[in-house]
């Protein structure tokens, strides 16, 4: 079996890495796109840990909640790169900090 | 078994005046307001003469059920009527006398602009009046007993516009409301003991209690609870007060409402509790002493009255208090009896008093009428009969039911001489007031100015006829006016004779007869001299009140004067009517007013109840001040705090161990 080559707990350590990766880069970056790849980066990290728990378990339900965020992500990057063309469009500049009417 | 009689009917058909006449009445004219109005008024009183002619094949008392009203639990309340000779009389006085009163307000309110408005709440009142006196229960009697008090209200503040009308109004409602909150304990506490509120059912859980002669008991916090009702709607010491303010009104309302019929409710209410009375007897004295000191409190204050419609209001506090003074010595039918001849010569009193202010264009002050005689003969007629008959002069009827009130106050088991002493001592002074305004008004020259227009709220009300005519001299009043006068005063007249005999008194006994202690009728029929030489004393009290009242009303004018000023405080007391207003207004309404203010709306409602709105409003703001500085419109702080929330919540499932 795959799991007594490579353990779980590998799996979860890399998984957590690339989430780490993504809230860092979501924070730090200011370009919108990005961010946008950043919060990429946090999905596909849950998605690994999903797998791998589903392979460790055998349970096919993680494996299929993976397709699911990646429909979702799908959806997301459609109207999300819309939204940015939009704001580009109209904003000429892609640094979030300048983008920041939607306040009190 | 009874047929129907479809008693609802006579309740109802004023109702339906007042309602079309209250939601049609402003569009349409003037001759269909009369018409509507006299013709459902009238139909009420046809309907009830009806009834008096089917009397006598009635198998008594006769109950008509109508519908549901209130089912809970064992208690139970309905809308139903209940007829004996009790409810009879009172419906055909209410009913006569307020159609003869309908009639009379055509022409006395023909030119005030709301005249469809009087009509309707004249017809309310009439709806409410008879609701009480037909109720069978004494829930529904409550409903009317408010209902009047409402019309009442509504009535004495027509002329809403006048300050002084207004808040003689809300007096007099306010005042009834302390009344009222005795009335509803002494329910509350029969319902409570009885479990119903059905007359039937309520004397007869009563009738085996047996007098409560040791001490105070259930019965007498009743009987007193239901006194002082009686005491705001009937304007008994101490709640008299609102009557004489209550004048205000237009005076077709003064003859009906506050002379005539509302203000018997509580005689009426009185009679109608005889069985839980006759077992009280404390109560029974409190209802006799404070009728005795009403009639004769509000006879000496009628003396210095200078305007025609106060001292009538007076008057009418003080023969209220004889018929209290007559249900307090036990002597129910006697009370009845002086309400039937009182509602027919003080609604005439009050009307002929209206037809002079009318005469002499809205003037109200006695001092500035005289000699009306002359140009006003009709009503000088009607009046005369009017004031021979409340001063007791035999053979009309004021005399007959006084003169039955005095034997009953003296010879009565709980009557006492003092109670007769009073009794006569106030007759006098009734006599002496009553011809005092006879001799001002009618005889004597004119003393009133030249051709006033008055621009109080009666004038409003006046101004009849053509403008052209003014008010220059004294005139008679319309035929509209004159025809109701004429009635009443033959009903003053003769309205005492079916007490010769004591036949009245046979008639409606079978009411007082039910469920009464088995009373010792022996001492009534054992002092036949007696009773005849009481009956002259008072008869020569009239005399002697209408000789003094001539001596300085007429043939020594300046004596009164003097008289007034040798008495000096004593003098001013009684123009001030003892006092008793501003007594009130320094005991009750002062501190109550203080109270509100300094404590209930300056602390409670200012420092407490305010200031927790508004500094919890304050608090959230300042807060959400705070707060919204988070809204920062960076998204990459907003991503911070998602991030440090998200670790915190992460951080709590793991310290609580995560499932």
């Amino acid at each position: 079996m795959t799991s007594s080559y490579v353990p779980l707990s590998y799996y979860l350590l890399l998984s957590g890495f690339l989430f780490a990766c993504g809230v860092a880069g979501f924070i730090i970056k200011r370009n919108i796109i990005s961010i946008f790849m950043s919060i990429e980066l946090m999905l596909n990290g849950v998605n690994l840990s999903f797998v791998a728990f589903a392979a460790h378990w055998h349970a096919l339900a993680g494996q299929i909640f993976v397709f699911f965020v990646m429909v979702v992500a799908a959806a997301e990057a459609a109207v999300g790169l819309a939204i940015i063309i939009a704001v580009y469009r109209t904003r000429e500049t892609l640094n979030v900090d300048q983008v920041n009417l939607l306040k009190l | 078994m009874n047929p129907s009689l479809n008693l609802w009917l006579i309740p109802i058909l004023p109702l339906a005046g007042a309602a079309i006449n209250g939601f049609l009445g402003k569009k349409s004219s003037r001759t269909a307001v009369t018409t509507i109005a006299l013709f459902f008024s009238g139909a009420a009183f046809a309907m009830a003469l009806w009834v008096a002619v089917r009397f006598s094949s009635l198998s008594l008392p006769y109950e008509e059920y109508l519908a549901h009203w209130i089912r809970a639990g064992s208690f139970s309340a309905d809308f139903a009527f209940y007829l004996d000779q009790l409810s009879l009389v009172m419906l055909l006085v209410v009913t006569g006398v307020g159609f003869l009163i309908h009639i009379y307000s055509v022409g006395y309110m023909w030119d005030d602009p709301s005249y469809y408005r009087f009509f309707s709440y004249l017809n309310l009142f009439m709806f409410f009046m008879l609701t009480l006196v037909l109720a069978n229960n004494y829930l529904l009697m409550f409903i009317g007993w408010e209902g009047v008090g409402l019309a009442s209200y509504l009535l004495i503040g027509f002329w809403f516009t006048k300050d002084s009308a207004a808040s003689a109004g809300k007096k007099a409602f306010i005042v009834n409301r302390i009344g009222d909150f005795g009335f509803l304990i002494a329910l509350f506490l029969l319902i409570q003991h009885f479990g119903t509120l059905n007359f039937d059912a309520v004397f007869q859980g009563v009738v085996p209690l047996g007098p409560e002669t040791m001490g105070a008991g259930l019965l007498t916090a009743i009987g007193i609870l239901l006194m002082l009702g009686a005491c705001g709607k009937s304007a008994q010491i101490p709640l008299y007060i609102w009557l004489p303010d209550a004048m205000e009104g237009p005076t077709p309302v003064s003859a009906l409402i506050h002379a005539a019929t509302m203000v018997t409710a509580g005689v009426y209410m009185v009679s109608r509790s005889h069985v839980i009375f006759d077992r009280a007897p404390i109560a029974l004295s409190v209802v006799a002493i404070i009728g005795t000191l009403t009639a004769f409190f509000a006879a000496t204050i009628g003396i210095a009255q200078t305007d025609i419609k106060k001292v009538l209001a007076y008057s009418t506090v003080s023969q209220l208090g004889y018929m209290f003074m007559a249900c307090g010595v036990g002597a129910f039918s006697a009370g009845i009896f002086h309400l039937m001849t009182h509602a027919f010569f003080k609604g005439l009193l009050f009307l002929g008093a209206g037809s002079v202010i009318h005469a002499v264009g809205g003037e109200q002050d006695m001092r500035k009428m005289g000699g009306l005689r002359l140009y006003a003969p009709w009503t000088f007629l009607t009046m005369t009969i009017a004031t021979l008959a409340i001063a007791g002069i035999p053979p009309l009827a004021g005399f007959f039911s006084k003169d039955e009130i005095l034997w009953r106050a003296y010879s009565s088991e709980h009557g006492s001489w003092i109670f007769w002493l009073i009794g006569v001592l106030t007759a006098f002074i009734t006599s002496f007031y009553m011809f005092r305004l006879w001799f001002l008004t009618f005889l004597g020259d004119y003393r009133g100015g030249e051709a006033v227009e008055t621009a109080d709220g009666h004038g409003s009300a006046h101004g009849h006829g053509n403008k052209n005519d003014g008010h220059g001299l004294p005139h008679e009043s319309p035929m509209v006016m004159i025809v109701p006068l004429a009635i009443l005063a033959v009903l003053s007249f003769v309205g005492g004779w079916v007490g010769i005999g004591n036949r009245f008194e046979n008639f409606i006994a079978p009411v007082f007869r039910a469920g009464a202690v088995a009373a010792t009728e022996t001492a009534a029929e054992a002092a036949g001299h007696l009773e005849f030489y009481l009956m002259l004393v008072s008869v020569a009290a009239a005399f002697l009140g209408l000789y003094l009242a001539y001596l300085l009303y007429h043939k020594r004018e300046d004596l009164p004067q003097k008289i007034a000023d040798s008495l000096g405080g004593f003098y001013q007391a009684i123009v001030h009517k003892y006092y008793i207003d501003e007594l009130y207004a320094a005991l009750f309404v002062k501190p109550l007013i203080d109270g509100s203010t300094r404590i209930l709306w300056h602390d409670v409602d200012q420092k407490v109840i305010d200031a927790s709105v508004n500094d919890s409003a304050d608090g959230a703001r300042r807060a959400s001040d705070e707060v919204r500085h988070m809204q920062s419109g960076n998204i990459r702080s907003y991503a911070g705090w998602i991030a440090a929330g998200s670790a915190l919540v992460i951080a709590f499932m793991i310290w609580m161990g995560v499932r």
